[in-house]
């Protein structure tokens, strides 16, 4: 039986060197599994960058941002830069106002 | 007629030569070692003319010398019982002492027949006591099953209840469930799909106990099994039928409604197995909403018919149970359907409405009714638009609860955008939303613990402002007061990028760059989140 929402999902695929994970849904709490698993994935190909696409996302909260901080460690500690897609001008502010656009480029 | 009871059996076996227990040794004292007993079955029928012998003389009497065509004083014969001596306590026969060959050979005298007629009467009435405490016994343990039965089906029901209600923005949705004193099988369920329709069930399985609790179970299973394949509220029932016809024990059959509502346009599809027909209350007045459809589990192979309506703003739909139609004033009147309908009629609350049908249900029933079955009350409301209107400088607020539960933070968020509406430009309103989001992700999680008994209460209102044309207010209380309140820090993203600090703690961060003001205010039991959006400030519009 489904939750009241949307699931998150999010897959992964390879444009060239670049690994571009999609998303859907709410990026809240219980996108946590999906998200670290998706990441894990696109890691693996050792992509010369990965782009978040935020396209098809409409809801960020705090916990996703934490989440989204938690990937960012991640690619730093990889060494791989990190580009955000698909921001609605909302969440392009919050990016702004968390500084996560000083590590992430925001297209 | 004496009734033939289960203590009649005598489980003595006799051997011809030795005694039948109790032994009566009226020979010379010779110690011996008491003779081996074998068990026999011994069984008098209830219409064997030796009790109705027994009953005319209820005296000791020799076998052998008994003239009687009775299957009882053949076995007694051929067991080697020679003396009988009847137990009356109060005129009813209780037992008999028989008594087989005397260990000396002699026949029993005179003498001996006294001495176990004086036996008789003292024995009698001990046998008579003893009986009662073993019966007083067996019925206090067959109580305590009962009740351990009835706490085990009650267990199962309360499990299987939904532990939340439906948030659905521009909906109200309520329930009800009074189970009865003996446990009957109402069950009521709610399902959530991915589209963001809504199904409604509200059943009652026959019988009661565990049984009917097992069954409910089944049932539920069945149903969310079916509704996850097919969206046609018919097809759900048929398919739950056809499955469920094979498992549900004889005599045993459900009565289900099962509506699918789409809050966005407030369209009702539904289908009806034979239950209670459900109300629709609209502004022109109450119709039934009526769908064909046998009981489920009764045939395989059914069809089941489906309609549609549309609630309109102000609209409600009550699904119920006959515990409520069918119960009973002290005079056997019925509460009954029209009478409902026509109370219907007169409420136009859907809030209110169950502890206004309780009320006039208590009031028709009157004092120390004993509730025969379950009550079930289901209410789904579609609101009155909030016209943003209505958000006049220093008019009421709007208020709103929400049940403290993950992610219904989202549907506050929604419920904050239409009432503000168009006051605030859309860049802006998208912060607020941001913010209330996250008050009421706060209030729920650290006020309220996510008890879904712990509402966060939110109420949004417009204030004039000296000095400026005024300003949006909206606050999120919860009951986590008398708590030190955290202060509002920015996050160091580079410490937490570096592993030094956690990644999350933007909350009250994003809260207050959201929204033009914050305040905090609190008293021993609740905590309140005050976010202010000027009007006159178009910066972000």
């Amino acid at each position: 039986m489904a939750e009241k929402k949307a699931a998150f999902t999010a897959e992964t695929k390879l444009e060239e060197e670049t690994a571009v994970i999609l998303m859907h849904g709410e990026i809240n709490q219980d996108a946590d599994a999906a998200l670290t698993a998706v990441y894990a994935a696109a890691a693996q190909v050792q992509p010369t960058a990965i782009t978040l696409d935020f396209g098809g996302v409409d809801y960020i909260n705090s916990t996703g941002i934490a989440l989204i901080v938690g990937l960012l460690a991640k690619s730093r500690a990889a060494h791989i830069p990190l580009t955000a897609v698909g921001l609605s001008d909302h969440y392009r502010e919050i990016f702004t106002i968390t500084r996560l656009s000083d590590f992430i480029e925001i297209q | 007629m004496t009734t033939l009871r289960g203590f009649w059996r005598n489980k003595t076996k006799v051997e011809p030569g030795t005694a039948v227990s109790p032994t009566l040794n009226t020979a010379e004292t010779a110690v011996t070692a008491p003779p081996a007993l074998t068990p026999i079955d011994l069984d008098i029928a209830p219409n064997d003319p030796l009790l109705a012998y027994i009953q005319h003389n209820p005296v000791v009497f020799d076998v052998a010398q008994l003239k009687l065509d009775s299957l009882a004083v053949t076995a007694m014969r051929e067991a080697g019982v020679r003396l009988v001596v009847p137990l009356v306590s109060q005129g009813e026969l209780i037992g008999l002492i028989n008594l087989g060959q005397r260990m000396s050979d002699q026949e029993y005298s005179s003498d001996d027949h006294r001495l176990m007629s004086d036996l008789a009467t003292q024995a009698a009435p001990a046998l008579r006591i003893a009986q009662l405490v073993q019966q007083q016994k067996l019925e206090a343990i067959e109580r305590e099953r009962i009740a351990q039965e009835l706490r085990v089906a009650r267990l199962i029901q309360q499990t299987l209840l939904p532990q939340e209600l439906p948030a659905l923005a521009g909906w109200g949705v309520s329930a009800y469930y009074q189970p009865a004193r003996a446990v009957g099988g109402d069950f009521y369920d709610f399902l959530y799909f991915p589209d963001g329709k809504v199904g409604f069930i509200v059943a009652d399985v026959t019988d009661k106990g565990v049984p009917a609790a097992l069954v409910m179970a089944t049932t539920r299973t069945l149903l969310r099994a079916a509704a996850e394949r097919l969206e046609a509220p018919g097809a759900v029932l048929a398919r739950t039928n056809d499955v469920l016809v094979q498992e549900i024990p004889p005599k045993m059959f459900v009565t289900c409604f099962y509506a699918l509502l789409d809050p966005a346009t407030g369209h009702l599809r539904y289908a009806n197995a034979g239950h209670d027909v459900p109300y629709h209350y609209t502004a022109q007045g109450v119709v039934e909403l009526r769908a064909t459809g046998m009981p489920l589990g009764l045939m395989p192979g059914m069809g089941y018919d489906e309609k549609e309506t549309t609630l309109a703003p102000g609209d409600y739909v009550l699904l119920y149970s006959d515990g409520l139609v069918e119960a009973h004033n002290p005079a056997r009147g019925m509460f009954g359907f029209p009478h409902l309908q026509a109370l219907l009629a007169t409420h136009a609350d859907g809030a209110t409405l169950h502890e206004f049908l309780l009320a006039e249900l208590a009031a028709f029933t009157g004092p120390g009714w004993e509730q025969e079955d379950d009550v079930t009350l289901v209410t789904i409301q579609r609101e009155e638009p909030i016209n943003s209107q209505q958000l006049t400088i220093n008019s009421q607020p709007v208020e709103f609860e929400i049940p403290s539960a993950p992610g219904n933070e989202r549907t506050a968020m929604e419920w904050v955008a239409e009432v503000v509406g168009d006051l605030l430009p859309a860049a802006r309103l998208e912060k607020l939303k941001t913010a209330v989001a996250e008050a009421t992700m706060n209030a729920m999680e650290h006020g309220n613990q996510y008890d879904p008994d712990k509402p966060a209460r939110l109420k949004v209102f417009v204030e004039e402002a000296p000095t400026s044309t005024g300003s949006v207010r909206v606050t999120i209380t919860d009951q986590g007061g008398g708590q030190p309140s955290p202060a509002a820090v920015a996050p160091d993203l580079a410490a937490k990028l570096a592993g030094a600090q956690s990644p999350r703690g933007w909350g009250l961060f994003l809260i207050q760059a959201m929204v033009d003001e914050m305040h905090v205010h609190q008293d021993d039991q609740h905590y309140t989140i005050e976010l202010v959006m000027h009007l006159a400030n178009q910066k972000g519009a």
